[in-house]
């Protein structure tokens, strides 16, 4: 059976996804992704004509079920302390985002 | 007098009429836990291996002791003052790990939540806090909700059915079904995206809500799906069921997809009767369809027969209450649900996975990283488990410009065909101008626990009467017809047009009504009766 996502894709999804896989994690991760497209691929027996539109959502949204925009004010955070709260790592009420390394472009 | 298997109606009018105490049904509700749950899920604990943890229900991964106080003595205060304590007063209950819940540790099942405490409440737990509701504590799910069994929670022991504890709970919403059976609780939330209420309702023997899309609000609900993720109540008769979901139905500000359609009075709408009503059976229901990895063909299988049976008897019931029951009714895409959902949900699984990264909340690698990309691989890397990485790297192959073969747009289209579907059957002016379908609700009932998991191909398969459901944003509610030859439950489910939950509740209600003399009503999970002997 011809593989879908071969290690090398699978490397590259890994690095789109940042995700540090252990080598026996990531082969059952491919494999079963491999398993996953086999079942995906049915989509494309079904016949859809040009007129068949795309559905972001299943139920439409009209003018009878859509709210009304909210009004555009701008409010202070209530949950302020408790959202900081949860950082890892602080510095006056600052979040601690770490050192994002440069890469130079080819 | 004992309250944990009274319905949650019979609960709250004990409580307004000060014949019980608030404070008194925690109480007991508290023991039962004591008494059925066993060990509480932990992040990578030991699985169930001693007799105990084997026979124990394992719904909680935590119990608000002191949360439920205060709230039931705050419901008791309100009855003493004379003030109306709410439709749902003193009635306990729990929430899936999925919701926000002020001040309380919320997960989602997972490493990477495992010390979150959430700065806000979700809307639907606002609700039914107003409505006099009193929370027990979170209950355990798949992973992030990824999953059918419940078996891919970090939180460990998993789950285990209470109608025979060697078999799963069905999932995502699986803690809350095992809670509502096992009387830990008289009504649970839960999330549907592509069955998670319906399913484990049907594993565990009891009724199950998926809301219209937008019908109940989604602030709060971590994400998973974001275009079918449904909250709605899991309950043990159908009545719960419509007084929940009158207190958290309906418009709210803060869900921009929460719809501005004026909310019914359920219960009215339940007692409506069935005469009249007519309700669909669609063989495209009655098997499972597939793609087999060996043969690479489409194969078809039927469902189980003790199923099947037990679905058209209820069919029999409504017939002999006046409904016309309309077979052979055409859902030629039904057996796209599954990979469609596969597309759509991995893709929008990915889109709301990314926020989680080890800086501004949640779990953070101990080991040491030179920058922040190697932060975010080694924090992500340990804290989701395989289910959620699953996801990711599938939504993010689907979507990758590099890898697009118009996967994600051919299952926009897909899911355009599977409403289309449901509009046409229950279009007024159509051929078959059905006010419901009625259909199984799982291909099987409760398998063994391990005898799926790790294959997420055929798990994925066990949503496949459920997923079209979310694909269209309509209605769906199971409840449960009777057992199989091994005492499992069997649940049916029934699918109505945008909005028509009330219908939906009056058809499981006029079941439930003319089934009640049926000796398999009176069934209790064998850990629940052996407490009563």
């Amino acid at each position: 059976m011809e593989e879908r996502i071969p290690r090398k894709d699978f490397q590259r999804l890994a690095e789109l996804a940042s995700l540090e896989l252990p080598e026996q994690e990531a082969e059952y991760l491919r494999k079963e992704l491999n398993k996953q497209m086999i079942s995906i691929e049915v989509l494309e027996s079904i016949p859809i004509d040009a007129e068949t539109g795309t559905a972001a959502h299943g139920l439409p949204y009209t003018e009878f079920n859509s709210p009304a925009p909210r009004e555009d004010i701008a409010s202070q955070d209530p949950h302020r302390q408790a959202i900081l709260d949860q950082a890892p790592e602080l510095e006056d009420d600052y979040i601690v985002v770490p050192d994002i390394s440069h890469q130079e472009l080819e | 007098m004992k309250t944990c298997d009274l319905p949650a109606y019979a609960i709250a009018d004990l409580v307004r009429t000060r014949q019980i105490s608030a404070v008194e049904v925690l109480e007991d509700a508290l023991e039962r836990i004591r008494r059925v749950d066993g060990r509480l899920g932990e992040v990578d604990a030991p699985r169930a291996e001693s007799e105990e943890d084997l026979s124990s229900v394992h719904a909680f991964t935590q119990v608000t002791e002191d949360y439920a106080r205060e709230q039931a003595q705050k419901i008791d205060q309100l009855v003493k003052d004379g003030e109306n304590p709410g439709p749902l007063a003193g009635v306990p209950y729990t929430a899936k790990d999925i919701f926000t819940v002020k001040g309380v540790r919320t997960t989602a099942g997972s490493k990477i939540l495992s010390n979150y405490i959430a700065p806000y409440s979700a809307t639907v737990v606002e609700r039914m806090e107003a409505a006099g509701a009193v929370m027990l504590g979170k209950v355990n799910l798949d992973e992030f909700t990824y999953g059918s069994s419940s078996e891919s929670s970090t939180y460990k022991p998993v789950p285990r059915n209470p109608w025979d504890t060697s078999r799963v709970v069905g999932g995502s919403s699986g803690g809350s079904a095992a809670a509502v059976a096992a009387g830990e609780g008289a009504i649970s939330l839960g999330t549907d995206t592509g069955g998670s209420i319906r399913h484990p309702a049907a594993f565990c023997g009891t009724v199950g809500l998926k809301p219209t899309y937008g019908r109940v609000s989604r602030y709060g609900l971590i994400a998973f799906g974001s275009s079918l993720d449904c909250p709605g109540p899991l309950t043990r008769n159908v009545t719960d069921a419509a007084i929940t979901l009158q207190a958290i139905a309906g418009h709210d500000a803060r869900d921009a997809t929460s719809a501005a359609v004026p909310v019914p009075d359920y219960l009215a709408e339940m007692e409506k009767e069935v005469r009249g009503l007519r309700i669909g059976l669609s063989e495209e229901f009655f098997r499972v369809t597939y793609f087999d990895a060996e043969s690479m063909e489409l194969v078809e299988n039927p469902i189980d027969d003790q199923i099947r049976e037990a679905v058209l008897s209820v069919a029999g019931f409504l017939a002999q209450l006046g409904a016309d029951i309309v077979t052979d009714v055409p859902m030629p895409h039904t057996k796209y649900g599954v990979p469609t959902y596969f597309v759509i949900s991995r893709v929008e699984a990915s889109s709301n996975l990314l926020r989680f990264d080890g800086v501004k909340y949640g779990y953070r690698t101990s080991q040491s990283f030179k920058d922040l990309p190697e932060l975010y691989r080694k924090t992500r890397g340990e804290g989701f488990g395989v289910e959620p990485k699953l996801r990711m790297l599938m939504g993010i192959y689907l979507s990758a410009a590099q890898f697009d073969k118009g996967y994600y747009q051919r299952a926009l289209k897909a899911r355009a065909l599977i409403r289309q579907d449901f509009e046409t059957v229950f279009d007024p002016r159509g051929k078959y101008r059905l006010d419901a379908l009625l259909t199984p609700t799982a291909p099987s009932t409760a398998f063994p626990i391990g005898s799926v998991y790790g294959d997420s191909v055929l798990m994925q398969y066990s949503d496949q009467l459920t997923a079209t459901t979310n694909h269209a944003g309509i209605p769906g509610l199971s409840f449960p017809v009777g057992f199989d030859r091994d005492n499992l439950p069997i649940g049916a489910q029934v699918l109505g047009p945008d909005y028509s939950e009330g219908r939906l509740l009056g058809i499981a209600r006029a079941y439930e009504e003319v089934t009640e003399e049926k000796a398999w009503r009176n069934l209790k999970p064998p850990l629940v009766a052996a407490l009563d002997s």
